[in-house]
């Protein structure tokens, strides 16, 4: 049993590795096109909806923490404990992304979707088209992430509900739950670098 | 070691029956059996693509294919071999097999993840496949942007999602080894005890598990640029092509060492086994496998020479590739200097390792051309770049691969085979081997380019020699799988350690019981305690 959790977090933390690898592609080519127009990027940040991204901030800082407190009641036996805060995880994840379609919705209404139909009168537009290539697919990587994680987290549910873990075995809780912790950290990195950009330099 | 053979037990091949029991198994021996016969399939098919090619270029006209078509053949025998064969070749069958038995331990720390790799894995080859009956992809194994981002009309966007998906599979088996090396290992079994194999397949699995998502990401990136219309790799719309290189490469460079690091790694066991002595400086060759895996992460700029790269990040790039050189001499070296020295035996397995270490050398001495950045500006596209790599990839990780399989075989299957056959086929390899790529550094170096389909006819004489070596190498190739299935109906029984050698593996019966050891294991002396055959008198 040891040897079992010992074995399930190594593994989960090695698989975290992955995820910062396959992340860091989509760094790079952030950084790069950042560097290379810095103007279109400041401009492009300044078209996000700082509200909405600050609220799903806060959203996932809070599920963070039912996500921990779940841990910790299946650490000290209460099962009772361990529904209430997996399905607060679930419910703060859900409302991340209901947020996030908001936002998306909102880019399509504008016209800042890449493609044929982009607004091509914005200044620097070629370029902004760019940073909505990555915003997408960093938000869209990451989103699809959430939805993982709050499959994982209906898994852990019906095994909480059913009385599987206890103060002696609760590997499969503490496992998903640095999966959820790794994906808001994420969130926690992409939302000053697409975000705030606009804001912290200032240019409109 | 302190084990004894074990004489109970049914083996993991009489166990249950039934094609469910097989698609549903958790053993490791059972998976690793899995995947033997699916990337023996892919070899297959990657093998047919390859006769093609050297078909079309017996002559100097394109009469057997035009050029279109031409593209998709020579891109479907890349993936195919690259992704399906040579990347899971070591690591997913003998790897799968012998790592939980080197480490002493039942099975893999993930045995459920472990058989939905090979899901993952096949899941990924069908939608590669289904790209093949869409129309193929003629962009080359290494869909290169923005040709592959926005000009061609072919199948990429699937093929790229095959590459992607197989991508995880790679991943979890390199996590399931990591995490079975750190936490599985026997009692006194400490890391400097590993047989080198292990060692060299946890420095596979780093590499894999650092590297793979970085590619899986590129070409997601690369399909979601053709179906969203995206731009990265496109300079219309600000975007870099040169990015995806640097990207692509980033993994692809470190993956040629996750084929030739574990074929590495089949030598050192099969070096020690044939010479009944310990390997020559074991702690070397064990950290310069690790040395390899880090170092490989920091050379892909070579494939950039006569892109945009600056000048100075080419020197750079230049003088790390060389350092790459020095831990693949180290072993090159001690492999030599184990058998020199040494009893030994000339049985199949030798053959193999012989082969090897000749096919490899002349492999490695000509990437230290290609990595000299003035050489390489007359020589990258060319043949020359296309002997290199076949040198390394056919010559060493193949050659690894199937000396491994002829090691462990009777291990495997309980089966001799017919050691007659064993070394004719072995021959046949290596001399249709060199027929095949040799005449390529000369028409490379005279500048016959690579990817084409026709050329000009004073080329000719070389390329028919090609082509004519293709088809000896091809017996050579086929020769193993008649005589090793035909050792599966009639072959004598194996005993328990044919080869009288070292390890683990070789204290339990053949093929093995289910789980493998009978009661636990104590290991208490270090790899390859060998007790020379016969004295040797040198001078
Ligand atoms: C040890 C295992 C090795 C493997 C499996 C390997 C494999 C390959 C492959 C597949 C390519 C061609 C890629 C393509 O364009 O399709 C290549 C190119 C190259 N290799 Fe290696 N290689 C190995 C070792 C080395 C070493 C030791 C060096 C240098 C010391 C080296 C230097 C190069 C260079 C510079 C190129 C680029 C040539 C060009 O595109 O112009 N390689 N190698
Ligand atoms: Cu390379």
């Amino acid at each position: 049993m040891e040897q079992q959790l010992e074995a399930s977090t190594l593994g989960m933390w090695v698989f975290l590795v992955t995820e910062v690898m396959f992340f860091g592609g989509m760094f790079m080519v952030y950084i790069l096109y950042r560097v290379l127009y810095p103007e279109a990027w400041v401009m492009g940040s300044n078209h996000l909806n700082v509200t909405l991204g600050a609220l799903n901030t806060g959203v996932l800082i809070c599920s963070s923490l039912t996500m921990a407190l779940a841990v910790r009641s299946a650490q000290i036996g209460s099962r009772s404990g361990q529904v209430v805060n997996l399905i607060l995880t679930i419910v703060l994840g859900s409302v991340f992304l209901i947020v996030k379609y908001f936002e998306y919705a909102e880019k399509f209404e504008h016209h800042l979707v890449p493609g044929p139909h982009f607004d091509m009168s914005l200044p620097e537009a070629p370029h902004q088209q760019l940073f909505f290539s990555i915003y997408f697919m960093l938000t869209g990587v990451h989103a699809a992430h959430m939805v993982v994680g709050i499959g994982l987290m209906l898994v852990i549910l019906t095994m909480a509900m059913r009385g599987r873990f206890s103060s002696s075995y609760y590997t499969p809780v503490e496992v998903s739950g640095l999966y959820w912790h790794f994906v808001d950290i994420v969130w926690i990195f992409l939302f000053p670098l697409l975000y705030l950009l606009g804001a912290h330099l200032g240019a409109h | 070691m302190s084990h004894a053979i074990g004489t109970t037990g049914t083996s993991y091949l009489d166990a249950p029956h039934g094609l469910a029991s097989w698609l549903l198994t958790k053993d490791h021996k059972r998976i690793a059996m899995l995947y033997l016969i699916s990337i023996t399939i892919f070899f297959a098919v990657g093998a047919m693509f390859a006769a093609t090619i050297r078909a079309e270029l017996a002559t100097p006209q394109g009469d057997l294919l035009d050029s279109d078509m031409y593209n998709k053949i020579f891109t479907l025998h890349g993936v195919v071999m690259i992704f399906f064969f040579l990347i899971p070749s070591i690591p997913a069958v003998l790897g799968n097999f012998l790592l939980p038995i080197m480490c002493g331990t039942k099975d893999l720390a993930f045995p459920r993840i472990n058989l939905l790799s090979w899901y993952i894995f096949i899941a990924g080859a069908i939608i590669t496949l289904a790209a093949v009956f869409n129309g193929g992809v003629d962009t080359g194994w290494t869909f290169y942007t923005p040709y592959s981002s926005i000009a061609s009309e072919s199948s990429v966007t699937v093929a790229a999602l095959g590459v992607f998906v197989t991508g995880f599979s790679s991943i979890l088996t390199g996590l399931n080894f990591i995490v079975t090396v750190h936490r599985m290992r026997a009692p006194g079994l400490t890391w400097f005890r590993l047989p080198l194999f292990v060692w060299a397949i946890y420095a596979t699995s780093l590499v894999m598990i650092l590297g793979t998502p970085v590619v899986a990401i590129t070409v997601l990136l690369v399909a979601a640029e053709r179906a969203l219309h995206l731009g990265f790799f496109d300079p219309t719309r600000g975007g870099d092509p040169v990015l995806f290189q640097h990207l692509f490469w980033f993994y692809s460079h470190p993956a040629v060492y996750i084929m030739i690091l574990p074929a590495m790694g089949v030598m050192s066991e099969l070096v020690a086994a044939v010479s009944r002595k310990q390997v020559f400086g074991y702690s070397f060759v064990a950290f310069s496998s690790l040395a390899i895996a880090v170092l490989g992460f920091l050379v892909w700029g070579h494939h950039l020479f006569v892109s945009s790269q600056s000048i100075y990040a080419g020197l750079v790039f230049s003088i790390i590739t060389m350092l790459v050189a020095v831990p693949s001499a180290v072993k090159t070296f001690n492999w030599t200097a184990t058998m020199y020295k040494g009893s030994v035996t000339w049985e199949s397995p030798t053959y193999w390792v012989v082969g090897f270490m000749g096919l490899f050398t002349i492999g490695g001495l000509t990437g230290l051309f290609l990595a000299t950045m003035g050489l390489d500006i007359h020589l990258t596209d060319t043949y020359f770049v296309v002997a290199h790599f076949h040198y390394i990839m056919v010559g060493g990780a193949i050659m690894g691969y199937l000396g491994g399989m002829h090691f462990w075989w009777p291990k495997m299957t309980g089966r001799l085979y017919s050691e007659a056959g064993a070394k004719a086929s072995a021959i046949l390899v290596f001399v249709g081997f060199n027929l095949t790529f040799f005449p390529q550094f000369l028409l490379g170096y005279m500048g016959m380019p690579r990817r084409y389909h026709a050329y000009p006819p004073e080329w000719q004489v070389l390329n028919v020699l090609s082509s004519a070596g293709a088809s000896v190498l091809a017996i050579g190739y086929l020769l193993p799988a008649f005589y090793l299935t035909y050792s599966l109906i009639k072959g004598a029984k194996a005993p328990a350690n044919p080869w009288g050698a070292k390890g683990l593996e070789w204290t339990i019966p053949s093929p093995p019981p289910t789980f493998n050891f009978e009661d636990d294991v104590v290991v208490d002396e270090p790899a390859y305690n060998y007790k020379p055959a016969r004295e040797v008198h040198v001078g």
